[in-house]
């Protein structure tokens, strides 16, 4: 079987997988990082979502050998060890999930519609999120958790630029 | 107060069976009506703890209930700790840590009842312990126990204002005598700290950071990936497979033909495949050829059930409620009869995280030293362990069983079928397996929600009162269906409030698997009644909320002390609530812009709920906002309670927009995302909620919102357009969103 090499969450992983295999389930079942999740395996529900190379990108769809050589993202990287990301403060303090199965690939999309537009509005939220499937409905409290995170960023950078 | 009865634990015993470390006060309660040969539970073996006051000053508590997105393992915590007087932050929760009824109560979930069952329990434990630590306080500070409170995860004296802290107190507080139950004082509302407030999720941060542990993220060493193909018409029988073929493919340790006993909710027949990841032994399925005698299997199909509804003659059906006298009332010609026909179509439960289980059996020198350890995602641990028995003769003893948060239940996961086949699985292979359903699996292998059609006839009197409804429901049949499906309820509403009523049933056999979907039966007699009663209000002329009003009757609780019973006082409160927050009378509207109002009980709750929609000339719907009041008694944990009800609104709205199975040859038709519309977040109305925070005991909310969302928005429809909804999905009616 061939190999390949990435970058995940920042350290380099090689794997040995049929190229079709979908990136998804060799981060999940060869090695073991299963906070991205299996929702429909055809791109419809976004639990699926990682970041490649800083795209928002549903994992289910993508195969191994598209990923050799490019940098990986996952929610299990998101947070530093000191501190979590904005968005997952604001999606503990806004209480979004219900069962929570959806919410890795919710806060994957929310992060990546943030580094390109730091202040969204409801309108943008509403066309990045779309691919985000939330069977329990927390649909208000994602909206209302990517306007918080989006002025804690605002804050901080002010903080930082005084 | 509830049937349980507190003990203290001896520590060394419980260190024993938990392994949980650290001293402190431990309680734990026992059920004297099960103890064994008379006698009453002895506390070192049979005893295990629900609250533990540590000496680090960390609260763990249990929870024995699964958590499947409902929020119960927050909100059940947060009463014992509001009657410990405890510091949320200091609160650590925790599964229970086994499946034993007889140690930790009732571990399963469902109905929204989990609240209500535990309330009482729940104060006791919280109050129990307070009391505890203020006796070992007033020792220490050496002064008496009425003159200390419990606050802060502090004992403090109110007129010195000293204080210890309950982990200072802890040991000793575990050599208190243990007060009896009938002396226990529980807060007042107006004094609660932690009830009412907003907690996140218990399980927030391992939600965000992608540890949250759910049944499908289960590993264990040496663990193998597997599947399971059965027959898309339910109860094919299978002949043969290519399982030589399968073996040899790339990632597939094995396969095996499995046999099953024929019952959908048990085990199948089927091919199971075990390999080194599960996109291995998905890829390797898709190579399976297998040969299944189709001859017993279902051959259900949605357009004969279709069929035979239009022309099923009410004579050919069976009285089921049967008050006052219909016949007269419809055959008196001062009277006015208005006739509907109404349909509503099979759902999906559509948990996002899709079926699964890990099992890992281990065979032992005889079957009765046979040992299973199972991963399981259920609803139910006790019906699991039932079957377990039952169908594999493993007494409790040989099962280890770790109950999984869920990705969604919504009555799903109450079945063993995903179980018995990671069972068998493990079985086979000797390795413990993780069994993954696709989703096509998931869709296909559902235990659906339930479609059917209702014709109806309302009577008004010359004033324009309703004083009769003839409702002749028709409805599928298969042997083994779960008979509380099917409906009619007597006790539903508007059954319970009109003076002659005939309810009758036609069944259909249609060999597709039904079972609970979040509120069942309600899901859709709301939308057929509620649509109905707005059909009658305006055909009389008369305003929607007055007429309902009007049916209600006077102020009372129809069996007095029964929360499941009907309190027209408490829907009458929703109604005019809802009516105020939404402006319901005032407004006025846009063309092509209606309000829509409807009332539903279910689940010991009143909900009443305002749908504000538009439609475009070309039947495009927006849902700008949905109004809801709600009265559940005293709200626990405010933003699950809004969660919850947000939720149920957010179902409600995406199931009756576009959502509907349908099967023919006994297959099903739509098996995934793309052929099943679901809501998204640009179709997401604004929300609005109200409760009202009765005196009455609090009750779950996890289904009781669904119901009246989908007749408010029918109701809003027709206020916009004239055009009434009486069929479900609004898509095949040409509307859009
Ligand atoms: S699992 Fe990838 S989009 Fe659904
Ligand atoms: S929180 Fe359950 S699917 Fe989104």
């Amino acid at each position: 079987m061939p190999k390949y090499s990435f970058s995940v969450n920042g350290s380099k992983q090689t794997v040995e997988a049929e190229a079709e295999m979908p990136l998804l389930w060799v981060l999940r079942d060869l090695l073991g990082l299963t906070g991205s999740k299996f929702g429909c395996g055809i791109g419809q529900c976004g639990a699926c979502t990682i970041h490649l190379n800083g795209e928002p990108m549903r994992s289910c769809l993508l195969p191994v050998a598209d990923a050799a050589g490019q940098n990986i993202a996952t929610i299990e990287g998101l947070a530093t060890k000191k501190s979590l990301h904005k968005v997952q403060e604001a999606w503990i303090s806004e209480d979004v999930a219900q069962c929570g199965y959806c919410q890795a690939g919710q806060i994957m999309s929310a992060v990546a519609l943030l580094e390109k537009n730091s202040d969204p509005t409801d309108e943008d939220i509403d066309s990045a999120m779309a691919g985000n499937y939330c069977r329990c409905g927390t649909y208000i409290r994602i909206r209302k958790a990517i306007h918080s995170a989006a002025k804690a960023t605002s804050i901080d950078q002010l903080a930082r630029e005084a | 107060m509830s049937n349980f009865t507190l003990k203290k634990i001896s520590r060394r015993a419980f260190f024993k069976k938990t392994g949980i470390a650290g001293g402190g006060l431990i309680l734990a309660y026992s059920i004297p009506s099960i103890a064994k040969d008379g006698q009453p539970l002895v506390e070192s073996s049979e005893l295990n703890a629900f609250i533990q006051i540590r000496e680090d000053g960390k609260i763990l508590i249990y929870s024995g209930s699964p958590e499947m997105g409902q929020g119960i393992k927050t909100s059940l915590p947060m009463i014992v700790a509001e009657e410990l007087g405890a510091k949320w932050s200091d609160v650590i929760v925790e599964q229970t840590p086994e499946v034993d009824t007889e140690k930790y109560g009732r571990q399963s979930t469902g109905g929204s009842y989990t609240l209500y069952r535990n309330w009482n329990l729940m104060r006791e434990m919280g109050a129990t312990a307070r009391e505890m630590l203020l006796g070992a306080g007033a020792l220490i500070m050496e002064v008496p126990k009425s003159e200390l409170e419990a606050a802060e995860s502090q004992i403090r004296h109110r007129r010195t204002n000293k204080s210890f802290s309950f982990a200072q107190l802890a040991g000793l507080a575990q050599r208190q005598p243990i007060p009896e139950k009938d002396s226990l004082v529980f807060k007042a509302r107006e004094d609660y700290r932690i009830l009412g407030t907003s907690k996140s999720q218990v399980d927030s941060l391992e939600i965000v950071t992608g540890v949250g542990d759910y049944g499908i993220d289960t590993k264990v060493p040496e663990m193998l990936f597997g599947c399971y193909e059965k027959c898309d018409a339910v109860g094919g029988k299978i002949v043969s497979a290519n399982i030589d073929a399968v073996k040899e493919l790339p990632g597939v340790v094995d396969a095996y033909i499995v046999k099953g006993n024929g019952k959908p909710n048990e085990l199948m027949d089927g091919v199971g495949i075990v390999g080194t990841s599960t996109w291995s032994v998905f890829k390797a399925r898709e190579k399976l050829e297998v040969v299944w005698d189709e001859s017993l299997a279902s051959k259900a199909s949605w357009s004969d059930f279709e069929s035979f509804a239009q022309t099923v003659k009410k004579e050919d059906s069976e009285d089921k409620i049967n008050i006052g006298d219909i016949e007269s009332s419809i055959g008196n010609s001062e009277n006015t009869v208005l006739e509907s026909f109404y349909e509503y179509p099979y759902v999906s439960h559509l948990c996002l995280e899709p079926m699964n289980c890990t099992a890992h059996f281990t065979k032992g020198e005889s079957a009765d030293k046979d040992h299973l350890e199972i991963w399981l995602p259920t609803q139910n641990g006790p019906r699991f362990q039932q079957f377990a028995e039952s169908f594999y003769g493993l007494k409790k003893d040989q099962l280890t069983i770790h109950i999984k948060r869920m990705g969604g239940s919504f009555g799903r996961r109450n079945t063993n079928d995903y179980v018995s086949e990671a069972i068998e699985l493990s079985k086979r292979s000797g390795k413990p397996v993780k069994l993954t359903w696709s989703r096509e699996d998931s869709m296909k292998g559902d235990f659906f929600r339930e479609g059917g059609f209702n014709k109806i006839r309302g009577v008004l009197d010359p004033e324009g009162k309703l004083v009769g409804w003839d409702e002749h429901l028709i409805r599928a049949d298969y042997p083994g269906k779960p008979g509380f499906l099917t409906g009619p309820w007597p006790s539903a509403f508007p059954f319970n409030s009109i003076e002659n009523v005939r309810a009758s049933l036609s069944t259909f056999r249609l060999d597709t698997p039904t079972g609970a979907w979040r509120a069942p039966y309600s899901n859709t007699h709301a939308f057929v009644s509620q649509s109905f009663i707005h059909e009658l209000a305006s055909k009389a002329g008369r305003d929607h909320l007055e007429f309902l009003l009007e049916i209600l009757g006077e102020p009372r609780w129809l069996a007095p002390g029964q929360v499941n019973a009907l309190n027209t006082e408490r829907a009458i409160g929703v109604l005019n609530r809802v009516a105020k927050e939404s402006g319901l009378s005032k407004r006025p509207l846009d063309q092509g812009r209606g309000l829509g109002l409807a009332f539903y009980f279910c689940h010991a709750a009143h909900v009443a709920e305002v749908a504000d929609v538009s439609i475009s000339k070309n039947q495009e719907v927006t849902v700008h906002k949905i109004t809801a009041a709600v009265d559940v008694g005293p709200i626990i944990n405010m933003s699950g309670a809004l969660n919850q009800v947000e939720g149920s609104i957010m179902d409600g709205l995406s199931t009756m927009i576009g959502q509907k199975i349908t099967m023919e040859n006994g297959r099903i038709q739509e098996t995934n995302l793309d052929q099943y519309p679901v809501l998204r977040i640009n179709s997401a109305p604004e929300i609005d909620v109200h409760f009202i925070q009765s005196d009455y005991d609090p009750t779950g909310l996890g289904e009781p919102a669904l119901p009246p969302l989908a007749p408010a928005v029918a109701n809003a429809i027709f206020a916009a357009t004239g055009s009434r909804v009486r069929k479900m999905p609004l898509n095949e009616l040409g509307y859009r969103v």
